[in-house]
C-alpha cells in the first residue's frame, strides 16, 4: 500500500473538512433522506390502498425494504466502490454472509424439526 | 425496596459454599488490606485501572483468566471428587448443589478464563506485532476489560448472594425458563453474559479495526504476523457472532421477566428455536478461542525450530477458510433433536470439511519443525503437547460429526472428554504456552524454567489421566453431569479420572509456584535486550518491558518476508549509532471511564437479578453519565517530549549493544 493510498483510507466519518465538501456532503444526506421518505410513504400506499394486486403486495414490501437498505447503504453508510471503501464492503459483505447463512440455515432446520417433532397432542392424534 | 433480596439468600446453613468464600473473602480484605496500608493504591489507580494502555489491559485480563482459572478448576476438583466418591451412594454433594457446580464450571471456565486469556494475548500481542503505539480505540478497550470484570463478579457473587444457574452452561428451555427455574441462579448467568458479552463485542470491534487499519508503514497484510490473522478471523467471528448470543439471551430474559413465549412449551414459543440459536454463536464461539491460539503456535513452533513458518499463505487461507466455516456446522450440536436425514446430513458434512483447513495448520507446523533445529523451551513443550492432544480431540470430533455415532454418544462423557481434549489441548496449552512466551516481553523477566518444565509435565500426565477415562466411560454409556450413579464398571475409571485431576492441581500449583519464584528471582532471570528467544516478529525489537509508546520510532517495514527480515532490519535500526530524530509522541490519556461504567454497571446487574428497580434505574444513569463526561472530556492525549523519548531509546540501544559486544567478547 503506497503512502497515498493509507492516507485516503479513512475512517467512515472521518472525512477531511472543507467548505465545498459540507455543503456536497449536506446535499448527499438531503437526496438520501428524500429517497428514503419516498420509499416509506410508498410501502404504507401500497400496503393501505388496493392500488397494487393484494397478492403482490407482500413482494412489493419486501422489493421497497430491499431499495430503502440501498439508499441507506449509499447515502447514509457511504458505501461506495472506491479504492478507500474495500475495508467496508468487504465488512458488509461478510456480514451479508452471515446473516443470509444464520437466517437460511435457521428456516430450514426449524422447518425439518416442525416436520419431524410435532407437539405432543398431534404425535397421538396420529397414532390414533 | 430489596426486590427478593433477603438474608435468606445467603446459604448460611451450606458449608461448602460459606466455607469458600469465607476463605475468598479474606482473601480479597488481605490483598486490599495491604494495598491500601502500604499505599499502593495510588499507584494501582493511575497506572493501572485506569490505564488505556493496549499493554497493561492485556495483563489485566490475563490475570483475570488466571483467577477464574483457580475457581472454576475447584468447581472442576469438587465434580471428580464427587463422582469418585458417589457410586452406590449420595456422595458430598447434594444434587442441588452438584448442578451449579458444573453450570458455574462450564460458565467461568468459557467466558471467564479461555475468552479473556486469548483476549488479553491478543490485545498484549498485537499492537507490538504490528508495529503500532496503540489499538484503534484505546479506552473503548478499558471499558471492555472492566465489563467483563463485572460479568466475573457477579457470577461470584452468586456463590454467596443467591445460586447460580442449574441448567449447564447454556441454559436449555425450558428448564431455564421462570416456570421452571424460578431462582436467580439463571438470572445471574443472563445478566452476567450479556454485560460481558457487550465488553467482548466492543473489544472485538477494537482489534478488528486494529489489524485492518493501525499499521506501522509497509506493514501490508501479507506481511503480518500469523498471529495477526488469527486474531482478525477470530475477532471478526466475535462481531458476528456475539450478537446472536445477545439476543438469544435477551428473548431468553423477555420470557423471564415479562412473560414472553419466545421459547416456552405454551402460547406458540419453540423450544428448539433456542437450541438453534444458541449454537450458531456456540460454534463460532469455538472457533473464537482456538484460531488465537493456532496463532500463538504459529508464532512459537517458527521461533523455536529457527526456521520461517512453513506455508504461510496456505496457513492464512486456512484461517479464513475457518472463519466462515465456522458459521456453517452448528447443528452438529443437536443432531439427536430431530431435524432428520437431509439436514443432519449436510451439516455432518460440513463439520467434517471443517476438519480440512485444521488439518492444513497441524501438517505445517509439521513441516516447520522438519529439519529445523528444535530448542525444546517451554513454549514449544506446550505446543508439542497441544499437537498431539488436539490431533486426538479432533479425530473424536470428526468421529462424533457422523450423526450415526453421535446418536450413540450425544451428551455421554465422550462427548465430554472430547471437548476438554479440545479445549485444554488447545486453548488452555495454547493459552499458557503464549503466557511463557511473551511473559518476558510484558515485564522484562523470564519465567522460571524448570518450574515450569514441570508444570507442564504434570499438566499433560494430569490431562490424560484424567479425560481418557471419559472416553471408556461414555462408550460404556455414562452420561454426563450426574450426581450419583450404582454401575460398578464405571467406578475404577471415575477413580482415575480424579486421580488426573490431582496431578493437574499439583501442575496448576506449580505456576503458581513459578511465578512466585519468578518475581523473587527477577534479577537473575532478566530479559537486557527485549528478544529473549530470538523472535522473528517486531514486537522483539523494542525493550521489555515496551515503553508506553512501544516504539521509539515507528519501524519501516520492506521487502515481502513476513518476519525475520522485517525484525532484523528494525533490530539494525534501533541498534546502529546513528540515531534517529527523535519526536513528540502523543499517547491517549488514561481515564476511569471504564472502571466507573463497570461500577454502575455491576450495580444495575445485581440489581435487575435482584429485582431492584431504583438501583437499576441509578445504575443505567450513571454509566450513561459517565459515558457522557468521557464525551465531552477536553483532554484527550498528552505529549512525550522527544527528550523523554530519546532517553528511554538510548538505554535500550545502549543494552543491546553492551549484550552484543559480550557475545563477541565470549566468542
Amino acid at each position: 500500500m503506497s503512502e497515498h493510498a493509507r492516507q485516503a483510507d479513512i475512517a467512515p466519518g472521518d472525512e477531511p473538512i472543507d467548505d465545498r465538501e459540507i455543503a456536497k456532503g449536506v446535499r448527499g444526506y438531503l437526496i438520501g433522506l428524500g429517497l428514503a421518505t419516498l420509499l416509506t410513504v410508498v410501502s404504507f400506499v401500497v400496503a393501505g390502498t388496493g392500488w397494487v394486486w393484494a397478492p403482490s403486495i407482500p413482494i412489493a414490501l419486501a422489493v421497497l425494504a430491499v431499495a430503502q437498505m440501498g439508499v441507506h447503504l449509499v447515502f447514509f453508510l457511504h458505501i461506495t466502490t472506491g479504492p478507500d471503501n474495500v475495508n467496508n464492503v468487504m465488512a458488509l459483505a461478510f456480514g451479508v454472509l452471515i446473516v443470509f447463512l444464520v437466517i437460511a440455515g435457521s428456516l430450514w432446520i426449524v422447518s425439518h424439526l416442525n416436520q419431524n417433532m410435532l407437539p405432543m397432542d398431534q404425535i397421538m392424534q396420529m397414532q390414533r | 425496596m430489596f426486590g427478593k433480596l433477603s438474608w435468606a439468600a445467603v446459604p448460611l446453613d451450606q458449608p461448602i459454599p460459606m466455607i469458600a468464600s469465607g476463605v475468598v473473602a479474606l482473601g480479597i480484605f488481605g490483598v486490599m488490606a495491604l494495598v491500601v496500608l502500604k499505599g499502593w493504591l495510588p499507584y494501582l489507580w493511575r497506572e493501572w485501572i485506569t490505564s488505556v494502555d493496549h499493554k497493561r489491559i492485556g495483563v489485566m485480563y490475563t490475570l483475570l483468566a488466571m483467577v477464574m482459572l483457580l475457581r472454576g478448576f475447584s468447581d472442576a476438583i469438587l465434580m471428580r471428587s464427587q463422582q469418585a466418591l458417589a457410586f452406590q451412594s449420595p456422595g458430598y454433594l447434594p444434587p442441588e448443589h452438584y448442578d451449579q457446580i458444573f453450570s458455574a464450571h462450564g460458565t467461568l471456565m468459557i467466558f471467564f478464563v479461555a475468552m479473556p486469556f486469548v483476549i488479553g494475548l491478543m490485545n498484549f500481542v498485537v499492537p507490538l506485532q504490528l508495529g503500532a503505539r496503540d489499538v484503534a480505540f484505546p479506552t473503548l478497550n478499558s471499558v471492555s476489560f472492566w465489563l467483563t470484570a463485572t460479568g466475573a463478579l457477579l457470577v461470584n457473587i452468586s456463590l454467596v448472594v443467591g445460586e447460580f444457574a442449574r441448567t449447564g452452561w447454556l441454559p436449555y428451555p425450558p428448564l431455564s425458563e421462570i416456570a421452571y427455574s424460578p431462582g436467580v441462579g439463571v438470572d445471574y448467568y443472563l445478566w452476567a453474559l450479556q454485560i460481558s458479552g457487550v465488553g467482548t463485542l466492543l473489544s472485538g470491534v477494537n482489534l478488528v479495526t486494529t489489524v485492518l487499519k493501525i499499521h506501522a508503514p509497509g506493514m501490508t497484510y501479507m506481511r503480518m504476523p500469523m498471529f495477526c490473522w488469527t486474531t482478525l478471523a477470530s475477532n471478526l467471528l466475535i462481531v458476528a457472532a456475539f450478537p446472536i448470543l445477545t439476543a438469544t439471551l435477551a428473548m431468553l430474559l423477555l420470557d423471564r421477566y415479562l412473560g414472553f413465549h419466545f421459547f416456552t412449551n405454551e402460547a406458540g414459543g419453540n423450544v428448539m428455536m433456542f437450541m438453534n440459536l444458541i449454537w450458531a454463536w456456540g460454534h463460532p464461539e469455538v472457533y473464537i478461542l482456538i484460531l488465537p491460539a493456532f496463532g500463538i503456535f504459529s508464532e512459537i513452533i517458527p521461533t523455536f525450530s529457527g526456521k520461517p513458518l512453513f506455508g504461510y499463505r496456505s496457513m492464512v487461507a486456512a484461517t479464513m477458510v475457518i472463519c466462515i466455516l465456522a458459521f456453517m456446522v452448528w447443528l452438529h450440536h443437536f443432531f439427536t433433536m430431530g431435524a432428520g436425514a437431509d439436514v443432519n446430513g449436510i451439516f455432518a458434512v460440513t463439520t467434517m470439511i471443517i476438519a480440512v483447513p485444521t488439518g492444513v495448520k497441524v501438517f505445517n507446523w509439521l513441516f516447520t519443525m522438519f529439519g529445523g533445529r528444535i530448542v525444546y523451551s517451554v513454549p514449544m513443550l506446550w505446543s508439542l503437547g497441544f499437537i498431539v492432544t488436539f490431533v486426538i480431540g479432533g479425530m473424536t470430533g470428526v468421529l462424533l460429526a457422523v450423526p450415526p455415532a453421535d446418536f450413540v454418544l450425544h451428551n455421554s462423557l465422550f462427548l465430554v472428554a472430547h471437548f476438554h481434549n479440545v479445549i485444554i489441548g488447545g486453548v488452555l496449552f495454547g493459552s499458557f504456552a503464549g503466557y511463557t512466551y511473551w511473559f518476558p516481553k510484558a515485564f522484562g523477566f523470564r519465567l522460571h524454567d524448570r518450574l515450569g518444565r514441570a508444570a507442564f509435565w504434570f499438566w499433560i500426565v494430569g490431562f490424560y489421566l484424567a479425560f481418557m477415562p471419559l472416553y471408556v466411560l461414555g462408550l460404556m454409556g455414562m452420561t454426563r453431569r450426574m450426581q450419583h450413579y450404582d454401575v460398578p464398571e464405571w467406578h475404577p475409571w471415575l477413580i482415575a479420572a480424579a486421580a488426573g485431576a490431582a496431578l493437574i492441581l499439583c501442575g496448576i500449583m506449580l505456576q503458581v509456584a513459578q511465578l512466585v519464584v519468578s518475581i523473587r528471582h527477577r534479577e537473575s532471570l532478566r530479559d537486557e535486550t527485549g528478544d529473549p528467544w530470538n523472535g522473528r516478529s517486531l514486537e522483539w525489537a523494542t525493550s521489555s518491558p515496551p515503553p508506553a509508546f512501544n516504539f521509539a520510532i515507528l519501524p519501516n517495514v520492506e521487502g515481502e518476508d513476513a518476519y525475520w527480515g522485517i525484525k532484523q532490519h528494525a533490530r539494525d535500526q534501533a541498534h546502529s549509532n546513528e540515531e534517529p530524530e527523535y519526536e513528540d509522541i502523543e499517547m491517549p490519556a488514561n481515564t476511569p471511564t471504564g472502571v466507573i461504567c463497570a461500577f454502575f454497571a455491576t450495580f444495575m446487574g445485581f440489581a435487575l437479578i435482584w429485582h431492584i428497580w431504583w438501583l437499576v434505574i441509578v445504575g443505567g444513569i450513571g454509566a450513561y453519565a459517565t459515558f457522557v463526561v468521557f464525551a465531552w472530556r477536553n483532554e484527550t492525549e498528552y505529549k512525550i517530549d522527544a527528550d523523554e523519548v530519546a532517553k528511554i531509546d538510548r538505554a535500550h540501544r545502549r543494552a543491546i549493544r553492551a549484550h552484543s559486544d559480550a557475545a563477541l567478547a565470549s566468542s
